[in-house]
């Protein structure tokens, strides 16, 4: 069944695909570093949604909507509207190419993310495969 | 949506001439000892005109330094310039674009510097004015620095490290010694091959990379063989550039993440250790369903009905253009020892494993895989992954 994106059971499925992923444990086994993915321009009522990852050496330790992103701190918040993210999961753009065209917006050390490439592809090879819903 | 991105371009005969309308009121060169020597320094300023004398910098190192970076702003800092001329290969443009930019942005650290920011406008100028043929950098919008202290490379990017102008004059290639001229030249194909089958391949930076192609493949033979074939240098030192614009909108690849790291683990020069890789990452490109390596062979007048024939075609093309300039075709042709590379081996796979040059890979091998082709590489086996 699809799920709802941006939502909680949306990212809950995104760990599990995650964590299933023998080529993201091996590519991120080095990796520390939690990050927040602020998806804008939401319709309805919110506007605005927060998914957050905790990854910690190839797995995935935790994932959640955060309700209050003030008292959310992440090494990484990656934002960009809806769309934009919609681009990234339907693998119509690539992540990186969207940071630099300034799609998505990166704050954190862009150093850090630049030397995993490997990890950064296996992550959003693994968001990709959970069946999304999108809203009208 | 994407973005391309140009300084402005003079080039051709007597292209430094147009130096003399420039006036810049305070001017800082930056350069090395080798530019002083040939007397290039005093061409540039030459044509600055009489009245004008510039700051010299000539304290570049060959393998360019954060360290020397760090002086050349300081330099600047001092000089308070309102152009910047930077006159040299590679390690020269890379240390001045990067002086350039902490000058204009002094509350940004090095190691912060990214392109994923946009940052204020220059009041300077940078005029890049290149002297070999090339890696490109004097279009480029990264740098590759190496600190001293800990023997890291560090590569940064911005757009705004681009030069806002690039002088590309032919008369500024003729003390390239034979060698250079080959190892820089496969630079040239690299940048062109790779810019067009990358990831981030577009209508725009496409023209450039064929053509860029085309005109190394004429002439980069011609170049280092005959000395005084001006033409070939001409077209040669143009191809360079073309490359340079090709890669800074488009991407490099595969290939250079791994001639990266066996560049930096085994000191080899980057056009040798690009020239080895190239072939070895399109066939595991190709083995994994290949990019555009036919389109490409077509471009350049080859038949070729799959990415298969196409890579033939292509690999066949460099074999024997390689084999001409006397480009080696494995690690172990450079010297380097079986012991050497099995101990090297865990280093080149972690330093290749972390560039990131693969974020635009078609096909990105995992850590194994990256070893099975240095392996590969090193006794010239053939890729079947």
């Amino acid at each position: 069944m699809a799920l709802n994106f941006p939502s909680d059971a949306w990212v809950k499925a995104a760990m599990e695909q995650v964590n299933g992923s023998p080529e993201y444990a091996q590519a991120a086994a080095n990796w520390e570093g939690d990050i927040a993915f602020i998806v804008t321009a939401v319709p309805g009522e919110r506007k605005e949604a927060v998914l957050y990852m905790d990854l910690w050496h190839g797995t995935c330790r935790d994932a959640y909507e955060v309700n209050d992103l003030s008292a959310q701190k992440s090494e990484f918040t990656i934002t960009a509207p809806l769309p934009v993210w919609r681009k990234v999961l339907e693998g119509k753009l690539d992540p990186i190419r969207g940071l630099v065209s300034r799609q998505l917006k990166l704050k954190g050390n862009m150093m850090k993310i630049m030397k995993a490439p490997k990890a950064a592809v296996e992550l959003v090879n693994s968001c990709q495969k959970v069946d999304t819903a999108w809203p009208e | 949506m994407w973005q391309f991105n140009s300084p402005e371009i003079i080039f051709g005969e007597d292209a430094l001439s147009r130096l003399a309308e420039k006036r810049p009121r305070c001017p800082v060169l930056i350069t090395d000892v080798t530019m002083v020597e040939l007397g290039y320094s005093q061409m540039i300023i030459d044509h600055l005109g009489s009245d004008i004398q510039p700051r010299v910098f000539a304290e570049v190192d060959p393998e360019p330094s954060i360290q020397t970076t760090e002086r050349a702003c300081e330099f600047m800092n001092e000089a308070t310039p309102d152009t910047i001329i930077a006159l040299g290969g590679g390690s020269v443009l890379d240390v001045a674009k990067v002086a350039w930019f902490l000058y204009e942005h002094p509350s940004v650290k090095l190691d912060e510097i990214s392109i994923f920011d946009t940052y204020s406008p220059p009041k300077s100028q940078l005029i890049a004015v290149p002297t070999t043929s090339g890696s490109g950098a004097e279009v480029t919008v990264g740098a590759v620095l190496t600190d001293r202290n800990s023997r890291r490379k560090v590569t940064v990017y911005a757009y705004e490290l681009q030069a806002t102008m690039v002088i590309v004059d032919p008369s500024l290639t003729g003390e390239m010694p034979r060698q250079l001229i080959a190892d820089t030249g496969v630079d040239v194909i690299s940048h062109a091959i790779e810019s067009y089958t990358g990831a981030w391949h577009n209508d725009f930076s496409d023209g450039l990379s064929v053509q860029a192609l085309r005109l190394a493949l004429r002439f980069l033979t011609r170049s280092w063989a005959d000395e005084n074939d001006q033409g070939a240098r001409e077209h040669m030192h143009n191809a360079a550039t073309i490359a340079g614009l090709a890669i800074t909108n488009s991407s490099i690849a595969l290939g250079h993440a791994l001639a990266h790291s066996l560049g930096a683990i085994l000191s080899i020069p980057h056009g040798r250790a690009i020239g080895i890789m190239l072939p070895y990452s399109m066939t595991y490109t190709v083995n994994g369903g290949g990019t555009r390596y036919a389109e490409l062979a077509r471009q350049l007048g080859h038949s070729a009905g799959s990415e298969a024939e196409g890579l033939a075609e292509l690999l066949n093309v460099l074999q024997t253009l390689f084999n001409t300039i006397s480009q080696p075709s494995t690690i172990r042709e450079l010297g380097v020892s079986s012991t050497e590379f099995e101990q090297a081996l865990p280093q080149l796979v972690a330093g290749a494993a972390e560039d990131h040059q693969l974020l635009t890979t078609v096909r990105v091998p995992n850590e194994d895989e990256l070893g099975r082709l240095y392996r590969c590489a090193y006794d010239g086996l053939e890729v079947d992954f």
